[in-house]
């Protein structure tokens, strides 16, 4: 691991108390800036001295960032909403529960109240390799240190790995895939809307970052539309601390049920891969059969097809297979193969 | 700035990763400079080529109206090799330049395809066609030095009509080979550090120090790809070019252009069926 160096590198402290000044400070300064939610993430980088921004752009004063919104469709939770937050808002917990439940799980409650969703959902990979600035793909180098015979790659990818393998560590990304939410930036090019999938990108298409946000682009809010409000929701995280720790797997699903029938379904999965994954292949093949440990064994087989796992990490190939069918029968109709 | 891309290793070594990704773009600058040069060079300094003697109304006589250049199979190397180029230089560059996509598969897809054509092309070029027809010999030498001092005003007897490949197009193919070949045998090791079906991944077949540096001088042979393709594609849509550029697509040139510009002394032309000499080794 790094050696913590405490002392961050000097940089230019940016503290706007708008969108629009953050915008504004983000194009002035480009590739310079360095854009700081709760600070979780940042801090890491920045006291170990690995990423040396010449700009830092605070967003904790933008009010316009805070807060949950009832909207025509749905509600729009401001990017720099905590975790506590977004656990404690009633409408939430009401109506989406799968992103109360997914991001209570996240860390520690001192984490959750510092920590944004916004900040959640874009942090960076947690491969120790990479954190601990070795110059490997995703820090810009030619190499990937985990995916070797000798690599500590026990957390690490078993799907869509393409030279790197570190995955998404992130808990409220695939609850937010399964209820279809809607990610919010700006950029110099004004307001742009993604599907949440579409926010996550994986090493194949650029290795350095793991979200489509760019130089002087700002995520402002998450939209998330009533079209599955109130739907039978499974959220399942498994870690190695129970009481803190990031994922090594997680499952989100909705489902809409008709009677024992599922009418619809949207599962994600997250640190299985550098993205959280979408599993459609899955939403496919159950859509319309009944919701049974058979529809679940299916489901769990369907999911980790093209699985190829490191040297120390192929646990997570029945594991993942393990919480698919779980999402999709129950615990109780679940039992559990190895 | 510099031209090389550096980090420290594991080992505390500073050693090379990559190029630095601006000389794309000095490659890119430098293709379009070459051909502006040219154009005006053309158009303003050039004067009307000369040649020494004309060949003799018999061997005129005796050559079909349709001069063999290219056989089918070295037309088919050609294009095969042309398309994996362009494959290879947009996979590679293309991300760089923002527009990202899921290239490394297509990369190591398209030079596997030129690795196999170039070995093809060896071997066929060594054992099937004119061999040396593609390398400078003494009288390319000879006759570009009297080009030079005839352009400089100097007294100097004309030069002879080409052999098959002018001077320039050999010196071309030499540097296609170091940069070909560069970009080939060093794209060969680094496959064994991607997911493929022909290498177990294994990215310490060597040091970091060795490594960094294939992936400098396989980033150097790109971008000076980069230059060499836009020179090529700037000759073979020259007007004056277009029957060379035409006989790489059909095969043939006519007997005028033939005459115009090729010594029959130093390309031999036989014009019997399926004639094996004079049908040489593609660009």
């Amino acid at each position: 691991m790094a050696v913590i160096r405490d002392v961050m590198p000097a940089f230019q402290l940016f503290q706007p108390n708008s969108i629009a000044e953050a915008q504004r400070l983000l194009e002035q300064h480009g590739q310079d800036a360095w854009v700081m939610a709760g600070g979780l993430d940042s801090f890491d980088w920045l006291k170990d001295r690995i990423k040396r921004p010449k700009a830092l752009v605070d967003l904790s004063g933008i009010e316009e960032l805070r807060g949950v919104r009832t909207t025509a469709d749905g509600i729009e939770i401001g990017a720099m909403t905590t975790l506590t937050e977004v656990v404690g808002n009633p409408i939430i917990q009401q109506k989406y529960g799968l992103l109360a439940q997914a991001a209570e799980l996240v860390a520690s409650p001192q984490i959750r109240n510092q920590g944004t969703l916004g900040g959640n959902v874009s942090q960076d990979a947690r491969c120790w390799y990479y954190r601990a600035g070795w110059p490997c793909y995703r820090a810009g180098g030619n190499i990937c240190y985990a995916d070797t015979p000798v690599g500590r790659n026990r957390e690490h990818a078993i799907l869509h790995a393409e030279r790197c393998v570190a995955v998404n560590p992130s808990d409220s990304a695939p609850a937010l895939i399964a209820l279809d939410a809607k990610f919010v930036m700006q950029t110099p090019k004004g307001e742009r809307v993604v599907d949440a999938e579409d926010y996550f990108i994986g090493p194949e298409i650029d290795i350095t970052r793991m979200n489509i946000l760019q130089p002087g682009y700002l995520l402002t809010a998450i939209r998330i539309p009533s079209a599955w409000a109130g739907a039978q929701f499974y959220f399942e995280k498994v870690r190695d601390r129970n009481v803190w720790d990031f994922p090594l797997l997680n499952v989100a699903s909705a489902m809409m049920l008709s009677g024992d029938t599922i009418q619809g379904i949207r599962i994600a999965v997250n640190a299985a891969a550098a993205r959280p994954l979408r599993l459609k292949a899955v939403e496919d093949a159950v859509r319309g059969k009944q919701r049974t440990a058979t529809t679940g064994e299916l489901a769990g087989k369907l999911a980790v097809q093209g699985a190829i796992p490191l040297q120390f990490n192929a646990y997570k190939v029945p594991l993942m297979r393990n919480l698919v069918k779980r999402a999709i029968s129950g615990v109780e109709e679940a039992t559990w193969a190895s | 700035m510099g031209f090389i891309e550096w980090a420290t290793s594991p080992l505390g070594q500073n050693v090379p990763i990559h190029i630095a990704w601006f000389l794309i773009w000095v490659a890119l600058i430098a293709g379009m400079l070459f051909l502006i040069v040219h154009v005006i060079y053309i158009r303003y300094f050039a004067g009307a080529k000369e040649f020494a003697a004309d060949a003799s109304p018999e061997i005129a006589a005796r050559l079909p109206a349709r001069v063999p250049r290219h056989s089918l199979v070295a037309r088919a190397f050609h294009w095969i090799m042309a398309a994996s180029m362009f494959t290879l230089l947009f996979t590679a560059f293309l991300p760089k330049a923002g527009v990202q996509f899921d290239w490394v598969t297509y990369h190591w897809i398209a030079g596997v395809v030129l690795t196999v054509s170039v070995v093809f092309h060896i071997f066929h070029a060594s054992f099937f066609l004119d061999f040396w027809s593609i390398w400078p010999d003494k009288a390319d030498l000879e006759d570009a030095w009297k080009r030079v001092q005839r352009f400089l005003g100097k007294p100097a007897g004309l030069p002879r009509k080409f052999a098959k490949y002018p001077l320039e197009n050999k010196l071309y193919h030499g540097a296609i080979i170091v940069t070909g070949m560069s970009a080939i045998l060093t794209g060969v090791f680094m496959m064994s550090r991607v997911r493929t079906p022909f290498f177990r991944r294994n990215p310490y077949l060597f040091t970091d120090m060795t490594w960094g540096l294939m992936y400098v001088l396989h980033g150097l042979a790109g971008v000076g790809l980069i230059t060499l393709v836009i020179v090529h594609v700037y000759f073979a849509v020259r007007p004056e070019k277009l029957p060379i550029t035409a006989s790489m697509i059909v095969g043939s040139m006519s007997r005028e252009f033939y005459l115009q510009e090729h010594d029959p002394k130093r390309w031999v032309v036989e014009t019997l069926p399926n004639p094996r000499r004079g049908v040489a080794d593609a660009d």
